[in-house]
């Protein structure tokens, strides 16, 4: 399409045409390895293309190499924001082809640190979205908390980010009583205040609100065909929630709301998560006050390593250590898909297994597969600096987009 | 069996697969659960109308993901597999159907617009072609890739390998070069039914004898004798083997 300006005094007359921009893959604003070729008639989008796969690694084939305990780890670094959570899909995918019983305290303690990872992947995008909109202060304070998270994630398992600490059948190791009692005084005495701090800046704020009300408005039939989920689904007001309605570990104890938008635009998606985190907290606390003592991994040998103690004393014990980190644990032939609600959306895995101590396929569904798909959708019509609100609202990390 | 896990539940699977058998008739192959799943497999030509009947009728309506698995032993080596979601009656069931290189399969991103990217994605990784998805391009692999990296047959190292060349200011691909053999053990138990030699074993004339027992009633199934006794008694040293002495190089013995 092209535009005839006669009436301009600055093109005498000449014919503007459309033009083709790149956005990225190196910008600042694509959270990542992401180019965008944007069709642009002056500053309006008339189509976007997104380009994903700078940051294949090819994860799934990688996995077909690896026993199942192996395969763990690359979990971690898909979604390198919301580690836990990732990690919490394919161990229950691993279990529910086992039908391996989870010891309660074991279930608690998941739930608490994938509320925890919640948490700490929504302060990172909501700092990253209001950055891109323009804020940069209520970034820098609630990158404060998101390292709290860390410092937690690390008194758990050792590691701030790639933490390998769900495991099937529980968790790698139990965590010190101080830990409980700090996460409980952290939300009861700094999280919120800081929390609110930040947000006070942001939520009324004018220009944020400029920026992204009604920008990339998405109808409930769209949100639906389109395979939206998480935070973009319940912002177009549908209360879907894998958490509510397809319950896991012990999600189905807990009492806490599903937040929903009204509007279906980037503002409604951004409260959706600040509702979100105090929903998290919730059920942080819930885990904290209702957590049973007891053992942290499945009693199951052939499933679960044994415990260092035990296994300096006991011939079946060192027995069963040397197989399960050579051999692995065989899991019986079929094929299952598990979903749970990770912070972005639904994170699935499919998993095939043909009865070895490797999985057959490992298929991992993305949650920003579908959103960002839906990009020419929604910017179609918008400025050019939308798209980056628009791309901060979906919450997308490229680890776990290209694998 | 009774269900000890705790992965996510869904409403219940009974009768499901009755009350889509008998609706979408011939269209399904085979149904099954297992694992507490849902899993259809359909005739690939059918694959359009069935996914309709399942939005439209039985209110699936969401195709959260499509995946392509690889049995290259098998005639049609493809499976694709659909995931589809039911927001209202909360439940979850698969469809499968195969394929093989050359055979396309209807594209459906007429019914889930979302099915383009996941279409493109098994394209790219596995070569199965989409009959109706007007951009069929790769997605994931680099930029002029060739061949389908999922494929059991494609190596985990790859053909090529990119490193930025000094002299040419630019990222130049080459052929893959290791350093070290990509290494691949194998732990699974060989009496647990590994179906290969086991090293040693190949210098065996075949299967050990087992309808005949062995015995020890004459010496000559010991090997015990006058012959075994001499044999014993000749090179029995009286004293310890000499030391050497520290700090005594070899040649000046």
């Amino acid at each position: 399409m092209s535009v005839q300006l006669e009436e301009s005094p600055t093109t005498d007359g000449e014919v503007i045409s459309n033009y083709t921009i790149n956005f990225g893959p190196q910008h600042p604003a694509a959270h990542g390895v992401l180019r965008m070729v944007m069709e642009l008639d002056g500053e309006i989008i008339e189509r976007v293309d997104p380009h994903v796969g700078l940051l294949h690694r090819g994860t799934e084939k990688l996995i077909e190499h690896k026993t199942y305990l192996q395969a763990l780890p690359y979990f971690d670094r898909l979604d390198y924001c919301s580690p836990l959570c990732q990690e919490h899909s394919y161990v229950l995918a691993i279990e529910k082809l086992l039908n391996l019983e989870v010891p309660e305290r074991a279930q608690y303690l998941r739930v608490l640190f994938a509320e925890l990872t919640r948490i700490s992947n929504h302060m990172l995008n909501m700092g990253a979205h209001v950055l891109d909109v323009g804020a940069f202060t209520p970034n820098l304070w609630i990158m404060d908390l998101r390292e709290d998270c860390m410092n937690f994630f690390e008194r758990a398992s050792g590691a701030r980010m790639h933490s390998a600490w769900f495991r099937p059948g529980g968790v790698h190791q139990d965590v010190p009583e101080k830990l409980l009692v700090d996460i409980g005084e952290w939300l009861d005495n700094r999280f919120f205040q800081l929390f609110d701090d930040a947000m006070s800046l942001v939520i009324d704020n004018r220009i944020f609100k400029q920026r992204n009300v009604d920008i990339a408005v998405v109808s409930r039939d769209d949100a639906v065909a389109w395979g939206f989920s998480g935070p973009m689904i319940r912002a177009a007001g549908i209360p879907w929630d894998l958490r509510k309605s397809q319950p896991y570990d012990v999600y189905d104890r807990m009492d806490f709301d599903i937040p929903v938008g009204t509007n279906s635009d980037c503002y409604d998606r951004f409260m959706v998560r600040v509702a979100e985190i105090r929903q998290s907290a919730r059920i942080i606390k819930q885990c904290l006050a209702e957590m049973p003592q007891g053992p942290i991994a499945s009693e199951d040998g052939k499933v679960s390593p044994p415990k260092r103690g035990e296994m300096k004393q006991s011939m079946e014990s060192l027995i069963h250590h040397f197989k399960l980190y050579t051999e692995g644990f065989h899991v019986p032939a079929g094929e299952v898909y598990v979903a749970t609600e990770s912070p972005k959306g639904e994170f699935g895995v499919y998993l095939v297994s043909d009865g070895t101590n490797k999985p057959y396929r490992c298929k991992i569904r993305p949650t920003a597969f579908s959103h960002l798909q839906a990009m020419d959708m929604m910017c179609k019509g918008h400025m050019l600096p939308d798209a980056t609100a628009i791309l901060g609202a979906i919450d997308v990390v490229f680890g776990e987009c290209d694998r | 069996m009774s269900v000890v896990h705790s992965a996510p539940k869904f409403a219940s699977n009974d009768g499901v697969i009755e009350t889509l058998s008998s609706a979408l008739g011939s269209a399904i192959l085979s149904a099954q659960g297992q694992h507490g799943e849902v899993l259809l497999t359909v005739q690939r030509d059918t694959i359009v109308d069935t996914l309709r009947a399942l939005r439209d009728d039985h209110d699936y309506q969401q195709m959260m993901e499509i995946a392509g698995v690889d049995f290259p032993e098998r005639a049609e080596r493809f499976e694709v597999v659909y995931m589809l979601l039911s927001l209202t009656k909360n439940h979850r069931i698969m469809v499968k159907l195969s394929t093989d290189e050359a055979t396309p399969v209807p594209s459906i991103t007429g019914l889930w617009p979302n099915a383009g990217w996941l279409e493109r994605e098994v394209f790219d990784l596995y070569g199965v072609l989409f009959a109706g998805n007007n951009d069929l391009r790769r997605i994931l692999t680099d930029y002029g890739f060739e061949g389908h990296p999922f494929r059991k047959d494609f190596p985990l190292t790859g053909y090529t390998e990119l490193r930025y060349s000094e002299e040419e200011k630019r990222v130049v691909y080459e052929p893959v070069e290791l350093a070290q053999d990509l290494r691949q053990f194998d732990f699974l138990s060989p009496w647990e039914g590994g179906d290969y030699v086991l090293p040693g074993d190949e210098k065996a004339d075949g299967p050990p004898d087992v309808d005949k027992p062995k015995v020890t009633e004459g010496p000559k199934d010991t090997g015990a004798g006058p012959k075994a006794e001499k044999k014993a008694a000749e090179d029995t040293p009286a004293d310890p083997p000499a030391m050497d002495e520290p700090g005594k190089k070899e040649d000046d013995k």
